[in-house]
């Protein structure tokens, strides 16, 4: 897999300024790749661009060389908001992917049990979704998200709506995940934290000039540590960044 | 505990409507007999309008009316629902005529259902069609925009899931937007079949096709207040079977995965 955006911008129809001046950014196979920025910077719109939610008024996004025109199942994307539909129960919820995929019925099951397991909810599997709490709606739409075998997973600040307990055992068992799985993620968030515990390289988008200020490679080996002192170094450095022109 | 609760509920709401028949008795039986302000035939009793009852159905008549009236309602509703939510997936699906058919819509509706049936009987005559004319006209802009809005009112947030699990714009429809509407497509049909069932008793009551509207006119020309009641009642007991057995069933089935309330 690669992706690359090529000196993409995005000008809303309304808007005076663009959302997104001219962003050069690669994504490596297997990568986990998070974006940090003020609300407001234009992180979730780089996101549905690539998601093909959005089109790019400028430059393009290309996916193995091809360019993205529009929504598809290899750009598979898990929200804030849950987004698991409430007619269908838990694991009809996983399945849905598969089901527009044409994936035969027997591996639906197969697919559906294994990550579900995989996410602990096996267990609540017949569930309604207005049973479940929010951290384990998150889970449903995870192991949703992980049955599609997608060249890039999608996700847009997918704990930032969850009490900080539940967010930080939902981000160390999304790397426990991520490290026996090894998929591409494009991962968006506000905490500076979550980016370096969970990424090989964190970019830091500027509010101001509406595009990438700097892109961090963080060596540190997994499992990480919030409270390992090269992790706070890195916290400082990039949190810094985020912040900088504030004063 | 609970069940002690609801039984004696259950016996308080037949004591209500016990004590209400029994005081409507005693007002009748008090304003004709004991102070004699009224002549007997004035007034509608509790006792004449089950005598009514027994007279209309030992003949076969009530229930012949009120099957007709079923009949021709449902035909008409049906008619309607077919009419309504096509009117409703247009509008939504080209802007052009959502801005220009809303206002127009709207206007329409403010006219009640009864102001058809001149227009109605002009046309048709004193037949059928008159009537159901009147139903599809009174019942069908309400199902055309509820259906615009149900569809409207999907959030944007499973679409967008969907979508970037590479559904198709049939699979969109169908799996995502009409299951997602389906609340509130129901309730949207619940409402369009009361606003039939009352246009339907407006065209009845002003032709002579077989049906309650009819039996009631009947009751009002032979000056039989207990007949004009009974009729009235029947015609409300329908109705509120319809909206509980009918749509009561068909919302349990919708709401058996999905929390009671609209909370989404």
């Amino acid at each position: 897999m690669t992706l690359i955006i090529k000196n993409v911008t995005k000008q809303f129809e309304h808007a005076q300024e663009p959302t997104l001046a001219d962003i050069n950014l690669e994504i490596a196979d297997g990568e986990f790749l998070c974006v940090v920025g003020k609300s407001g910077c234009g992180k979730s719109t780089l996101l549905n661009l690539i998601a093909g939610l959005e089109t790019p008024t400028g430059g393009e996004i290309l996916l193995n060389g091809k360019a993205v025109t529009g929504p598809g199942a290899d750009r598979v994307v898990m929200f804030q908001e849950h987004a698991l539909f409430p007619w269908r129960n838990v694991i009809e919820n996983v399945k849905f992917g598969m089901e527009v995929a044409g994936v035969p019925k027997s591996q639906q099951e197969e697919r559906a049990l294994h990550y579900l397991r995989m996410v602990q909810m096996e267990a609540y599997r017949d569930y309604p979704i207005h049973q479940l709490s929010g951290g384990m709606r998150q889970r449903v739409a995870l192991a949703r998200a992980l049955t599609l075998d997608t060249e890039i997973l999608l996700m847009d600040e997918p704990f930032s709506a969850l009490d900080k307990q539940t967010a930080n055992r939902m981000r160390r068992e999304l790397q426990e995940i991520w490290m026996k799985m090894n998929r591409t993620v494009f991962f968006i968030t506000h905490s500076v934290e979550e980016a370096v515990y969970l990424a090989d390289r964190v970019v830091v988008l500027s509010e101001k000039e509406k595009s990438i200020r700097d892109v961090i490679r963080i060596d540190l080996p997994r499992p990480r540590h919030v409270y390992d002192d090269v992790f706070v170094e890195y916290r400082h450095r990039i949190l810094e960044e985020v912040q900088d022109g504030e004063e | 505990m609970e069940k002690n609760k609801k039984i004696r509920e259950s016996l308080q709401t037949i004591g209500f409507f016990a004590a209400l028949v029994f005081l409507w008795q005693a007002l009748y039986v008090l304003g004709t007999q004991v102070f004699a302000l009224w002549k007997p035939y004035a007034l509608p009793s509790p006792a004449g309008v089950w005598a009514v009852f027994w007279r209309l159905t030992a003949d076969g008549s009530l229930l012949r009316a009120a099957g007709s009236s079923l009949a021709r309602g449902f035909l008409g509703y049906v008619l309607a629902v077919l009419l309504g939510m096509t009117m409703g997936l247009l509008m939504n699906q080209f802007g052009f005529l959502r801005r220009n058919m809303r206002p127009l819509i709207m206007g329409v509706q403010t006219l009640p259902s009864i102001c058809w049936v001149p227009f109605s009987i002009l046309w048709f005559g004193l037949t059928e069609q008159a009537i159901l004319f009147v139903v599809v006209m009174g019942s069908v802009f309400g199902l055309a925009v509820a259906t615009d809005h149900a569809i409207r009112n999907v959030p944007l947030l499973y679409k967008k899931a969907a979508l970037s699990m590479g559904v198709d714009k049939k699979q969109l429809y169908w799996k995502i937007i009409f299951p997602a509407a389906l609340p509130e497509l129901i309730a949207g049909l619940k409402q369009g079949w009361s606003f039939a069932w009352r246009a339907l008793m407006s065209g009845e009551v002003m032709t002579t096709c077989i049906g309650l509207g009819q039996t009631l006119s009947t009751g009002r020309s032979l000056a039989d207040m207990n007949q004009v009641m009974l009729v009235m009642a029947v015609i409300i007991l329908i109705g509120i079977a319809i909206d509980r057995i009918v749509f009561g069933a068909v919302e349990r089935w919708v709401y058996r995965k999905r929390p009671a309330q609209q909370e989404r």
